[in-house]
């Protein structure tokens, strides 16, 4: 019987070390591979890897972070304590954290209405976002500045013609 | 014998046709002042090189055409025409600076697909793009909603008996107030009020859902344009489902079918006369359409097993639904799920609501309802008539703002515009499969562009053939002008090749 508890409680301890082992070095996947492949991964862990785009969307203790890996952005919900290590969402002028985002990924979530999305249980910032310095682009000044000269001397002449 | 146009025509026709574009630069000025306020320097010269153009384009062609005669019907409506085509291009001269479209076709694809309300989309990289180009992209959609005739009538034209006639080429065959300028007024005034109200729904809104205030505002009011005008597109890539929240997703189907709403219906409510929503053949023939069309989407979805719960089933079969029949485009689901998650059956229900739309004289596309509802009246009409002895006098009538007797000649306009829809919707997906999608897909993509909805199952994007993004600006345009202009025009040239 002890023998039987024994091998049990190993069993038990190599799977949870297996599953989690898988979790945290899955291969990421790509938001065209979740969308498309939806019931494949449909409860399952998932990691995932983008850039933060938006808000962070404070809900209580949770937050709603869209994250953006090239082609799609999908929804993640994380705890609010996990959503706080972001520093930078992107936008026009910033470039966002990029994160690896480790959860279980819901085709129709029960819980948000049948959205598509991923509960996160564990994130890693793997790039620091930055603002984006916009430089004035020269090119486009000049055109500017030549076509108003155009316009100008359009509105001289018919000042002419008028008279 | 076909008579060529004379040089009078084409002057007449630049004279007007320059007008519109000066009043489409004028509203160039709100992104550039935008702009400068947000400090955002690149987009402002964006749009300054965009107004300099139109400018120069709009006072050479008033100069050089300088007229004072009035407009025909056959030149109003070719104004109307040729004014929604080069506000694509102008419209989409900003677009393309921005970098944010991979070509210029894609940048007056996008153009044609906001102004003409659709809602189809070829933008890159949507979720770095400036509160300047992304307020562009949002505002003409309120401009094409309202029309772009419209804008020049409401504030550049003054009362002649041609702005009637570019207020019909607009597919606005119905008249609120006696005068057409009035009339004009009067959409835009609705159309403002509404905008505060509901960016400021929006906006509160968005703040409870954890956004920070001067976004959420700015998505408030660029989700309402969008919303009320049934256009559909939104700020950021994900469209509605950015915001993960059942409270916007409410107000979005409030505002939708809101703008689905016939603005003479809209002018009744306001003086009072409540009774009018229940007794219009339009409301009454949108809500029977609605619950026909949900119902099959509902079994559809009920088939896949999709969704886990019923709610969950409601929200999203209603929401894609309300989005399709009012024209709007909303989606909260990703365009390639439609294929993945939802089976044909319900595809086919979005496919129907699509085609039939929402009210005339309002800012969807499509069929619309008067012509559903007329159509069916005449159906029920000629079935009186079978079963009612010979000599019986069957009267049909119906109640759209006032009683209508049902005549021989509206049936005949309802079911030319009705069969001139199905043939662009079916010519549409024709040229989708061509170029090798299923017949189904094809369809779907085909009546969204042609009905001006913006619901996509994946077929537009950046890397479609060229012939397909001209296929379906062209049905945009076409849809939205409701033809009329669109057989003008090609009447026009045809005369201009084979007239004496």
């Amino acid at each position: 019987m002890k023998i039987n508890i024994r091998l049990a409680l190993i069993i038990t301890l190599f799977n949870i070390l297996a599953c989690s082992q898988a979790v945290v070095f899955a291969q990421g996947l790509s938001s065209a591979d979740l969308i498309n492949n939806a019931k494949e991964y449909d409860s399952k862990p998932v990691t995932y890897i983008g850039e933060v785009v938006g808000d962070v969307m404070l809900r209580g203790e949770f937050a709603w972070v869209n994250i953006h890996d090239g082609n799609n952005a999908l929804g993640v919900w994380m705890s609010a304590a996990l959503a706080k290590e972001i520093k930078f969402t992107g936008s026009y002028k910033t470039r966002g954290d990029t994160l690896e985002i480790v959860g279980i990924f819901h085709r129709a979530c029960l819980d948000h209405g049948g959205d598509l999305d991923i509960h996160a249980q564990a994130l890693r910032k793997l790039g620091e976002g930055r603002v984006i310095n916009q430089r004035l682009n020269l090119d486009k000044k000049n055109l500017s500045l030549i076509l108003f000269g155009a316009l100008f001397l359009i509105w001289i002449l018919s000042l002419f013609r008028r008279k | 014998m076909i008579l060529s146009p004379r040089l009078e025509d084409l002057k007449i026709i630049g004279f007007y046709l320059g007008k519109i574009i000066l009043g489409l630069a004028f509203t160039m000025a709100i992104p550039i002042i935008f702009g400068l306020c947000f400090k955002e320097l690149n987009p402002t010269l964006d749009f300054l090189i965009s107004i300099e153009i139109s400018v120069f384009l709009g006072l050479f062609l008033v100069k050089a055409c300088h007229t004072d005669k009035d407009l025909s019907w056959m030149q109003g409506m070719i104004v109307v025409s040729l004014s929604w085509i080069v506000a694509m291009f102008l419209g989409a001269i900003p677009l393309y600076l921005s970098g944010h479209w991979k070509s210029f076709l894609d940048a007056s694809f996008d153009a044609m697909s906001g102004f003409a309300t659709t809602g189809l989309s070829l933008v890159q990289d949507l979720d770095h793009m400036s509160y300047t180009h992304n307020l562009w992209r949002h505002l003409i959609m309120f401009l094409g909603g309202q029309g772009i005739v419209v804008i020049a009538l409401s504030f550049f034209v003054r009362g002649f008996s041609g702005a009637f006639k570019m207020y019909v080429g607009e597919a606005r065959d119905e008249k609120i107030l006696p005068n057409v300028v009035h009339t004009s007024r009067f959409i835009w005034m609705v159309s403002i009020v509404y905008l505060i109200l509901g960016t400021f729904a929006l906006g509160i809104t968005g703040i409870f859902n954890g956004m920070k205030p001067l976004n959420s505002f700015f998505h408030g009011a660029c989700i309402f344009m969008a919303a009320f005008d049934t256009g559909g597109f939104s700020p950021q890539s994900q469209n509605i489902l950015y915001y993960h929240s059942m409270v916007y997703e409410v107000i979005t189907v409030i505002i939708m079918v809101l703008g689905a709403l016939n603005f003479k219906l809209h002018y009744h409510l306001w003086m009072g006369n409540r009774k009018e929503i229940f007794r219009n053949i339009e409301t009454n023939t949108l809500f029977v359409t609605i619950i026909a069309t949900f119902s099959i989407v509902a079994v559809g979805l009920a088939q896949t097993g999709s969704y886990p719960s019923v709610v969950n089933l409601f929200r999203k079969g209603f929401y894609q639904l309300i989005s399709g029949h009012t024209g709007t485009g909303f989606q909260t689901i990703y365009a390639q799920q439609f294929i993945a998650d939802w089976n044909h059956l319900a595809l086919v229900g979005i496919i129907l609501a699509m085609a039939l739309g929402g009210a005339v004289c309002s800012t969807t596309g499509a069929i619309k309802m008067l012509r559903i509802g007329v159509i069916f009246k005449a159906f029920k009409e000629d079935l009186k008539r079978i079963i009612m002895p010979e000599r019986a006098i069957v009267v049909e009538k119906f109640h759209h703002i006032k009683e209508v007797f049902l005549e021989d000649k509206m049936v005949r306009a309802a079911l030319i515009i009705t069969v001139a829809y199905i043939i662009l919707y079916g010519l549409g997906a024709l040229v989708g499969m061509f170029f090798g999608h299923p017949f189904l897909n094809a369809l779907f993509e085909s009546t969204s562009a042609a009905a001006n909805v913006g619901l996509s199952c994946g077929i537009t994007n950046a890397a479609m053939p060229a012939a397909l993004k001209v296929t379906y600006i062209i049905q945009m345009w076409a849809g939205r002008l409701e033809f009329m202009s669109v057989f003008t025009i090609l009447g026009f040239l045809i005369a201009a090749i084979k007239g004496k």
